[in-house]
């Protein structure tokens, strides 16, 4: 049996590891993008929510899932690998208008059978957030909430996935799913036909113009919710200890300030609705990163000095009508399934729907699912010179000297770990990009953005991949536009692949 | 376990000055550099303005870089290249521990004293607050420079040019020679960031735009950029609104200043000026924490690499009085007061023992000054200061010896009407 699955973001790995598991199916992951994860899965709030701020009476099947899913992280993150931590969540609020609103959530927890949810008050609250600004008069707190690297997961996810036999085709957009006589019969592509029995539509954003494609829910339109985030140097001093979230309004969904498990103060994000043909735009606003701030400093006793931003970003959530996740296996056509619209609690959840959605396989084209024997749950992240002691990275150097040459230095980064990215890369079949490697190995995520490092480990991978250095991707795009004599001189190939 | 009297951190001319000074002064130094090659930033600096006070001829940065390594070599100083600094440990007063990565293995030095000359960072468009998206085609000055002119690959055809830094400035002239359209170097303060004679032989000769009051409110691209959206800026430094206009580029480049590279002072504790973004030193330019000296752009951002040198000299001598005595000797500290449109000034304590020279600059361009330590009685005819250009004062034991019971003196800068 031969799925395919359209997209490498969350959803769409973790289906496909959710897949691995069982024997005689041959699955195949397509991405368009030249990496796994970088819609909306890169760029998110790296939160794992409790699911005490999902109602069960208007979204039943995001809230069980939601709840599932922070159980079921607990498991991947140590299988996978993946750096997580839990620490609790607090929504907090400074008025007794904010606290009535803030307490529904308490309510909700209960439906949802979230544990442990409760207000705090003064001192207990200060206890838990030091940091907390001294308007708070209390909060709700959510003690299962998690804080993980949303792009190191989907990577983490992608290469078990890949170990357990799935295959990873990248730079590769769906077009058009192919029906024949009510059955699908694959996907066409930009890089030709790839035959399926089974299609599971994880297509992000665009997931609405893959179903449309395959004839199927015609009106269902997937709009892009924009949502910014500033990023602090992981030198600047405030380090909530929680998961600091303001109380949702009509007028905003909230803003969060925690601490990254990469150590940096992360704020956000806005909400803005965007017209549905700006599935694309991922500019940050002025407006936007001002409102930040000011959510921000409401949550926190201060806010590090503006100088302090060491990135600021933007990520297009897939928001569906009415905020209905669409989850559905088609008879007609044969084959089809949408897993569309995964607004937030997706990343959350992704584990439970990669499970829901086999299930949903099996039954519907009546697949009996066995375990393979075989399987591998585990996946090992890599080595890292950062953050171990001075014995260790002596030991790991006489073992590998390229260990000893340190390419970053905001985040101690060496060449071992670079060529170590390009292998795990290449083992996936990702193409070797600065984009893919920065994501891998935090090389360019410090405060020099990479203005040290970024020609070092453009350098290495030249050298590791035969691309000239100017030739090197940094993410769709080359580094540069060629040599400088070569391009003077009117040698028109010299900017070829500008 | 290696043993030396000091250790350098940083083989750009700082670092370089400060190593083959101190080899010099008969102390056993050892001179640590990240990069497979001493030289620092100057390097790829293949434009001339180097050298003219600390060599007396006008070189390169490549040149005068090369001159400088042929000093170290004669001095004897030991080199240790890509060695990268892991973290310091200061043990006692007079003993440290710097903790370096090499590709033989962890290398773990004991020194009595140390010189932090590692340089400068960029500031970065995050920094500046500067939104919009981040698509291929950003670069800092910096990075585009040494991609020219290290590795000859061209990073951009049709170039914007965030800030009037002097790197800015002569990375503008480096695109133009090479047939690249530089179409604005685009500055939000009233006046030029870098240096004047790189405004005139870098932008005026090449008829490049400087847009001076204007900020680069917005970078659009998908993939690449492909605009940029500027606004003109009021007296506080706003966009105004309505003044927007767009400039079609393939690439932006970032010259908006530097800031010291001061991580390993700050994980030890050194207090930090916010004003120069370096670490607080005394007349040998010694930081708060005994033992350890700063030089060069990790200490000030200074405007001609003479200077960097310069100092880097003087904390070697600084080092070497340290290492002689066990320590600085105990005096009675003077700080150096901020007066009148001056906005930094180095080091940040004298005493009145010795000769020191005192680095600055204005908060605001003007004209026909006077410069003055009126404690001192010193005073200075200057027919401009400009922000952008430094003030070197160079003070006699004689002149610094009237502060003697003064609990400051003040560096100010007076109109000479």
């Amino acid at each position: 049996m031969k799925i395919v699955v359209i997209g490498a973001g969350i959803v769409g790995v973790s289906i496909a590891r959710v897949l691995s598991m069982y024997d005689g199916l041959d699955v195949t992951v397509i991405e368009k993008q030249a990496d796994v994860g970088w819609g909306a899965s890169k760029a998110n709030t790296s939160i794992i929510h409790p699911g005490h701020e999902e109602n069960p009476r208007e979204h039943p099947l995001r809230s069980k899932l939601c709840v599932e899913g922070n159980r079921m992280w607990r498991t991947w993150v140590k299988e996978l690998d993946i750096p997580a931590r839990w620490p609790g969540e607090l929504m907090v609020f400074t008025s007794s208008e904010e606290e009535r609103e803030a307490r529904r959530y308490v309510e909700l927890a209960k439906l949802n059978g979230v544990t442990g949810v409760r207000v705090v008050y003064d001192r207990e609250l200060r206890n838990l957030e030091p940091w907390v600004n001294p308007a708070a008069t209390g909060a709700v707190y959510a003690p299962t909430a998690g804080t993980i690297s949303p792009f190191e997961a989907v990577i983490a996810i992608a290469e078990n996935a890949v170990e357990n036999g799935v295959k990873l085709l990248t730079e590769t957009e769906a077009r058009r799913i192919i029906v024949k006589g009510g059955v699908v019969e694959g996907v066409e592509t930009n890089r030709g036909f790839v035959e399926a029995d089974v299609v599971v539509n994880a297509a992000g954003i665009h997931a609405d113009e893959v179903s449309h494609s395959a004839g199927v829910e015609e009106e269902f339109r997937i709009r892009p919710r924009k949502g910014e985030y500033l990023i602090y140097d992981e030198d600047a001093s405030v380090k909530p200890a929680r998961i600091l979230h303001t109380v949702p309004t009509p007028l905003t969904k909230g803003v969060y300030a925690l601490t990254t498990v990469h150590g940096n103060l992360l704020v956000g994000p806005t909400a803005e609705d965007l017209p549905y043909e700006a599935k694309e735009d991922v500019s940050t606003t002025d407006k936007g990163l001002k409102l930040l701030s000011r959510e921000a400093s409401k949550l926190l006793k201060e806010l590090p000095p503006k100088s302090k931003v060491v990135r600021t970003f933007a990520g297009l959530r897939p928001e569906p009508p009415k905020g209905q996740w669409l989850i559905r296996a088609y008879t007609d056509p044969w084959g089809f399934l949408n897993v569309a619209g995964i607004r937030s609690p997706g990343f959350t959840a992704a584990p439970a729907i990669a499970s829901y959605v086999v299930q949903l396989i099996a039954e519907t084209y009546d697949i009996q699912l066995r375990r393979r024997e075989k399987w591998n749950p585990y996946r090992v992240g890599p080595t890292r010179v950062n953050g171990v002691g001075l014995d260790a990275v002596d030991s790991i150097i006489r073992k590998n000297p390229d260990y000893g040459e340190i390419l970053c230095y905001c985040r101690m980064v060496s060449k071992a770990e670079v060529l170590e990215a390009v292998e795990r890369m290449k083992t996936i079949g990702v193409k070797p990009t600065l984009d893919g490697v920065k994501f891998r190995v935090y090389a360019g995520l410090g405060k020099c953005q990479g203005s040290f490092c970024r020609w070092r480990v453009a350098a290495v991978l030249s050298q590791a991949t035969g691309v000239p250095l100017y030739k090197v991707a940094v993410g769709a795009e080359p580094y540069a536009f060629g040599d400088v004599k070569v391009l003077l001189k009117g040698d028109p190939s010299a900017s070829e692949g500008v | 376990m290696k043993e030396c009297e000091v250790v350098v951190l940083g083989g750009g001319p700082a670092g370089m000055a400060a190593a083959a000074r101190a080899a010099g002064l008969g102390l056993n130094a050892l001179l640590l550099d990240n990069r497979e090659t001493l030289g620092g930033i100057p390097l790829q600096c293949v434009h001339p303005g180097f050298g003219v006070h600390y060599f007396g001829e006008d070189l390169t940065g490549t040149l005068f870089a090369y001159r400088l390594m042929e000093k170290v070599e004669k001095s004897g100083v030991e080199t240790l290249l890509k060695a990268h600094v892991h973290s310091i440990e200061v043990e006692a007063y007079d003993e440290k521990l710097v903790n370096v990565i090499t590709r033989e293995g962890v290398l773990r030095l004991r020194t009595k004293a140390i010189i932090y000359a590692t340089g400068a960072r960029e500031r970065t468009l995050f920094e500046l607050g500067v939104p919009g998206g981040r698509p291929a085609g950003v670069f800092t000055a910096g990075e585009a420079q040494l991609l020219m002119d290290l590795y000859g690959v061209l990073p951009g055809k049709e170039i914007v040019i965030v800030g009037s830094g002097d790197v800015g400035l002569i990375m503008a002239r480096r695109f133009a020679l090479e047939n690249a359209k530089v179409k604005a170097v685009v500055e939000i303060m009233p006046w030029p960031g870098g240096l004047m004679r790189n405004v005139v032989q870098c932008l005026m000769d090449f008829n490049i735009p400087l847009l001076l009051n204007h900020a680069v409110v917005g970078v659009v691209g998908r993939r690449r950029v492909e605009k940029v959206v500027v606004a003109k800026v009021d007296e506080e430094l706003k966009p105004i609104e309505g003044t927007e206009f767009e400039i079609p580029c393939d690439t932006v480049v970032v010259a908006a200043g530097l800031r010291p590279n001061v991580d390993l002072l700050e994980k030890i504790g050194c207090s930090i000026d916010q004003a120069t973004g370096g670490p607080i030193v005394n007349d040998l330019l010694e930081t708060t924490i005994p033992g350890v000296f700063a030089a060069g752009n990790a200490l000030v951002i200074n405007d001609l690499v003479d200077y960097a040198a310069e100092q880097g000299e003087r904390a070697a001598e600084g080092a070497k009085l340290f290492v002689e005595n066990g320590g600085l000797q105990t005096t009675d500290w003077i700080p150096v007061s901020r007066g009148r449109n001056v906005r930094l000034a180095v080091p940040h304590y004298m005493c009145t023992e010795r000769d020191a020279t005192i680095y600055a600059r204005v908060l605001r361009p003007e004209k026909n000054v006077f410069v003055e330590i009126p404690e001192l009685q010193v005073r200075k005819y200057v027919a401009a200061v400009r922000p952008a250009e430094m003030l070197r004062l160079k003070l006699t034991r004689e002149q610094l010896k009237q502060a003697d019971g003064c609990d400051k003196i003040t560096l100010t800068v007076v109109p000479r009407e």
